[in-house]
């Protein structure tokens, strides 16, 4: 993409961020939506920026970003380890299929209870919940990976004679690559989710608790403050995940 | 049977006779597991009282509405984005910040704004439907063959008649996928809404289950919540491929 190109974009991404911001001024502005369940555009920000500067917004976001960063990186071990073993094995595939395709559809967040009645509310469970949730994307997409390697690179692997570590470390692992990155980057999104989730319920501190907190305040300013925070948090995460992937992946292209 | 199904069978039935001898054997008494033969048990209680089905119901009938009200408008702003590139260049940034906000944070938003009860359900699942449904929309009319295009302008279509002739039969299959996809997320966001705030349908059953001291009652009802999304998505990917196969031309799909 050449400046101008980039410059135009900027622009055009400018101008839609403009109408959404003028929407929300007017709804506000004219009373069509109530200022206890809305605040105006200027409202939320100064909350924001009061809550930052003075208050603990930047702790309860750091606690929220460390939440799903940490049950993220426990699933991600999990999915690529776990993925590699049915991807390549036949055997493997044909025992935990089944439990992982009925296991797949259900709702996270409908392990929580049971995860709170097994484990109480500790942070090991917290953890627990998120890493549960964020597991599938990239597990899927491992497996997926692992087991769509061109048929004739296995053919070189066996005219080799490569052990299956030699297979799965020198072959395995680098066509599965792209496919793990996009799987770790939608898991990512529901990592977020989930901590948001199994704060509120735990009532552990964060932006997810700060959020529910204000709403029973009808704090409707400082509720926006952190659905900005997580809006950000969600845009900023996915974003440096997607350079990291066009950086890891360039000399595919 | 073959060596397939007797490996898949093998791992489900060595952890459920395992849980249930463990539990039996130990003598453990507990108020936070139960052991299968319980919670089967459990799950036949609630359906022969009929909760299951009247929870079902619930979750079930919020669901639909807020399919209808956010994958609905989703889907026809995500065609209408699909077919004017100037108008999806402006709405990119904002749907790309007001997608990735967690649709559960809406929650107390939503609470304030309606109430306990099916409104604020309905409105949080209309939102996070709403989404993905556009984004995928969006694709799949973006996505048209740009010859079917091109034989439209041949034949000097109107607006209405290339977008109802050629570009939404074209793009069906693609957003059968993003209905099916949604009606997914649609149901993670129901059970989610009802186990954080509303007290109705299958999640608050859950937890009251939970916080009851109830082991059984709440394995009863997570199982079922995983066959329902189980069943669920079969339906689905079944319909899908009926009618896939029925909208394709006949000598199979071009490579």
């Amino acid at each position: 993409m050449n400046h101008r190109k980039l410059g135009h974009g900027a622009a055009t991404a400018l101008l839609g961020l403009a109408i959404v911001g003028l929407l929300w001024y007017a709804v506000t502005a004219l009373g069509i939506v109530s200022r206890v369940f809305v605040p105006s555009p200027s409202a939320a920000f100064g909350s924001l920026i009061r809550g930052v500067r003075e208050g603990d917004l930047p702790l309860q976001s750091l606690a929220t970003v460390k939440l799903m960063i940490n049950g993220w990186l426990l699933s991600s071990v999990v999915a690529i380890v776990l993925g590699a073993a049915i991807g390549i094995s036949a055997s493997a595939r044909q025992t935990l299929e089944p439990i992982l395709e009925f296991m797949r559809p259900l709702p996270a967040s409908a392990v929580i209870p049971v995860a709170i009645a097994l484990f109480g509310l500790t942070p090991g469970m917290m953890l627990g919940v998120v890493a549960f949730g964020s597991l599938w994307p990239a597990l899927l997409a491992t497996v997926h990976g692992f087991a769509n390697v061109e048929p004739r690179l296995t053919e070189v692997a066996r005219s080799l004679q490569l052990s299956r570590m030699a297979f799965i470390v020198k072959i395995g692992l680098p066509n599965a690559v792209p496919d793990i990155l996009a799987g770790m980057r939608l898991s990512l999104t529901v990592a977020l989710i989930l901590a948001v989730i199994v704060e509120m319920l735990a009532g552990h501190a964060g932006l997810g608790t700060a959020i529910l907190l204000a709403g029973r305040a009808f704090h409707s300013d400082d509720m926006f403050a952190g659905l900005i925070l997580l809006a950000v948090i969600g845009l900023l995460s996915n974003g440096v995940l997607r350079a990291f992937e066009r950086k890891l992946l360039r000399w595919r292209q | 049977m073959n060596r397939s199904v007797w490996l898949g069978a093998a791992l489900p039935l060595v952890l459920l006779v395992g849980w249930e001898a463990s539990l039996r054997l130990s003598g453990l008494v507990t108020d936070s597991l139960a052991p299968p033969s319980a919670v089967v048990a459990s799950f036949g209680s609630a359906v022969s009282e009929g909760t299951l089905f009247k929870d079902t119901g619930n979750t079930l009938a919020a669901l639909a509405l807020g399919l209808l009200l956010g994958a609905g408008p989703g889907m026809i702003v995500g065609i209408a984005l699909g077919l004017v590139p100037a108008l999806a260049n402006v709405a990119r940034a904002p749907v790309e910040v007001l997608r990735t906000l967690p649709s559960v944070a809406l929650i107390p938003l939503s609470l304030i704004a309606f109430g306990f009860g099916y409104s604020m359900e309905i409105a949080i699942v209309a939102f996070a439907t709403f989404w993905p449904t556009l984004v995928l929309s969006q694709a799949a009319v973006a996505g048209v063959d740009k010859l079917l295009l091109e034989v439209a302008n041949v034949l000097k279509l109107g607006p209405v008649q290339r977008v109802l002739k050629i570009v939404l039969p074209a793009a069906a299959p693609r957003l059968i996928i993003a209905v099916r996809l949604a009606i997914g997320v649609a149901l993670i966001v129901a059970v989610t809404v009802e186990i954080v705030a509303n007290p109705q349908g299958l999640g608050y059953a859950l937890v009251i289950a939970q916080q009851s001291l109830n082991p059984a009652r709440m394995l009863a009802y997570l199982l079922w919540v995983g066959l329902l999304g189980w069943g669920l998505n079969w339906l689905l990917v079944r319909f899908e491929r009926k009618v896939a196969h029925h909208g394709r031309p006949p000598g199979g799909p071009k490579s």
